[in-house]
């Protein structure tokens, strides 16, 4: 008897607090939504109306300044036998997969080494980073200065080691400036993912380690079978964080090269700006812009999934 | 991690790669800082060593300073990284405080969806942008990027707070529900003001970005009174097939020099962010 009217005051109690506006304010799912409102508004507004703009965008032919018509996928099938356009694919893959590669083996190297005890570590860590958090566009500039056709200090260096005077011609030979702006990108995101995987390498406990050597693992054979397992998930979200955003690269391209020369080292999104702001074209240039789409939507599901934090 | 390797070895397997890797990073700027204190005769003469400034000199800073809009460049990136920043941490907030705390039926669409639109790349938006932001009237003025920087930003703080808010322990917060809070009290009273380490990481981060921004900057931006530092220095100081390269090296130097310092102030922070996953590179 006892316990059931305790129980009735309990519902009772809370059909109060639920029909107060301050208790149906409290309810979580109320409570949650109401929140989130702004924030979502307002990536649905910048976010996703331009993305589905753009898709439409992409299927007209839209000059700028004028009203757009209705081509289908015109915009598409020019794009599909315009032989520049599976040159900037082929770049972008190219790109892609070297700095990378570059940045991943780098990077890796960077953390063994510096995974060991040493005066002024912090200081060292900190100034690694530099070339990561300086704006890029900034930091480019130097490079096309360090690389400059007629005073580069990199071939003052060279032809100081023998190679012939002038030196080689960084970016107006096609295969030296994809090199360089290869070897540029990974400059500025090896520190990135060397930082990175340092502080994953801290994580693996040091009997792990002991217990190997007692075992009688060679230091390869550690690094192998105990460092490289446990470092692989950090490896992973570290690699398709920097695949993402190296794949739709701009700003170091736009402002080292240009594209060029002859569209060498153009890629997906400055080829897409030449179209798009350079010619006026929206709708040609959203769908050189849409073509990265399907590339990307694929790692940004894998990472999205693989971080998970529901 | 292991010591007691002799000197040689510790040499080959500390100091040579850590100098190697150090010297290629460092370098860059090492070059800025030189090539911005020679005169032009020093500058433009392969006769000279390169690497040592032979007659320092000022004026590249000072005509940097007073012959083209660089100070008011530095002041518009400044208020745009501030306002975009707030704006960002308050909607980050907003979204991830009920994403890390509360049940309901579409959260963990919502934090896969922060997420998925966080990986993004501007590239892929910026054509239909632009002409939003067109239409909208707000071409060449500031708010054209203060409101489109949030874009990136918001998820980005959201993922990053999210992560940070699910290691703070519960039992303050249902204390305070218990004597009879709100939830809004209950958050903002008790909650928030424990996540400070969290909002500092995702300031920084945030701030960092939109200094960095190029993009979004180059296409709204096109009025040199609006302009930010890395769109100025692009535009400005690069005119036609000319290069000013004393003023250009100073102008990235002093454009780098404010990130680097807020950077070095919270370093430790900046590195618990980035191992948090949580960073685009």
């Amino acid at each position: 008897m006892t316990i059931r009217s305790e129980a009735l005051v309990g519902v009772a109690r809370r059909r109060h607090r639920a029909t107060s506006l301050g208790g149906w304010l409290d309810r979580q799912s109320v409570f949650s939504w109401l929140m989130m409102a702004p924030p979502l508004l307002f990536l649905a507004a910048l976010v996703g109306y331009p993305f589905v703009y753009g898709i439409l965008l992409s299927l007209q032919d839209r000059p700028v300044a004028h009203a757009g018509t209705f081509v289908g996928l015109k915009n598409f099938v020019t794009n599909f036998n315009d032989p520049i356009f599976w040159k900037v694919t082929a770049n972008t893959f190219i790109y892609t997969a070297a700095a990378t590669v570059l940045k991943m083996v780098g990077g890796l190297a960077l953390a063994l080494a510096m995974n060991q005890q040493f005066p002024l570590k912090n200081l060292v860590r900190a100034l690694m980073l530099l070339p990561f958090i300086v704006p890029t566009v900034l930091s480019t500039v130097a490079w096309m200065w360090i690389l400059d056709p007629a005073f580069s200090v990199l071939n003052w260096f060279l032809i100081a080691l023998g190679v012939p005077k002038p030196g080689p011609s960084w970016l107006g030979n096609p295969v030296l400036a994809m090199l360089s702006i290869i070897v540029i990108n990974t400059w500025r995101g090896l520190p990135f993912y060397g930082i990175t995987l340092l502080a994953g390498l801290q994580t693996v406990p040091p009997e792990l380690y002991e217990a190997a050597t007692i075992d009688g693992a060679s230091a390869w054979q550690r690094f192998r079978f105990v460092t490289l397992p446990l470092l692989q998930p950090i490896i992973l979200i570290v690699t398709l964080f920097s695949v993402i955003f190296t794949f739709a690269d701009f700003q170091l391209v736009y402002v080292l090269t240009h594209g060029g020369p002859q569209n060498a080292t153009q890629l997906f999104a400055t080829y897409a700006f030449d179209i798009a702001m350079g010619a006026g074209q929206l709708g040609y240039g959203a769908s050189v812009a849409l073509a990265m789409f399907p590339a990307l939507a694929l790692l940004i599901v894998a990472l999205t999934i693989y971080l998970r934090r529901g | 991690m292991v010591t007691g390797y002799g000197p040689a070895e510790r040499l080959v397997r500390l100091w040579l790669p850590v100098g190697f890797f150090l010297v290629v990073a460092l370098f860059p700027f090492y070059w800025m800082a030189v090539t911005s204190l020679k005169p032009n005769a020093e500058l433009y003469n392969k006769n000279i060593m390169p690497l040592v400034v032979h007659h320092p000199t000022l004026k590249h800073y000072i005509d940097l300073l007073t012959q083209t809009s660089f100070l008011t460049w530095t002041w518009n990136t400044m208020l745009v990284a501030v306002v975009s920043t707030a704006i960002s941490l308050v909607l980050g907030v907003m979204l991830a405080y009920p994403l890390a705390r509360m049940r309901f039926a579409g959260a963990g669409l919502i934090a896969m969806t922060v997420a998925a639109i966080y990986l993004v790349p501007q590239p892929l938006l910026f054509i239909p942008l632009a002409d939003v932001i067109n239409r909208l009237g707000l071409g060449n003025t500031l708010s054209a990027v203060i409101l489109t920087y949030p874009t990136m930003l918001v998820p980005f703080c959201a993922w990053l707070l999210l992560g940070y808010f699910k290691t703070v322990p519960m039992e303050l917060e249902e204390a305070a529900r218990i004597d009879g809070a709100s939830r809004l009290q209950t958050m903002r009273r008790i909650f928030l003001p424990l996540c400070t380490p969290g909002f500092i990481s995702a300031g920084i981060f945030a701030f960092t970005l939109s200094q960095n921004e190029f993009l979004y900057a180059l296409i709204f931006l096109t009025k040199s009174s609006v302009r930010t530092v890395p769109v100025g220095v692009i535009a400005e100081l690069i005119r036609g097939d000319v290069f000013y390269w004393g003023q250009l090296m100073a102008g990235a130097l002093l454009g780098s020099i404010p990130v680097a310092i807020i950077y070095s102030f919270f370093v430790e922070h900046y590195v618990a962010g980035l191992t948090s996953g949580s960073v685009k590179g």
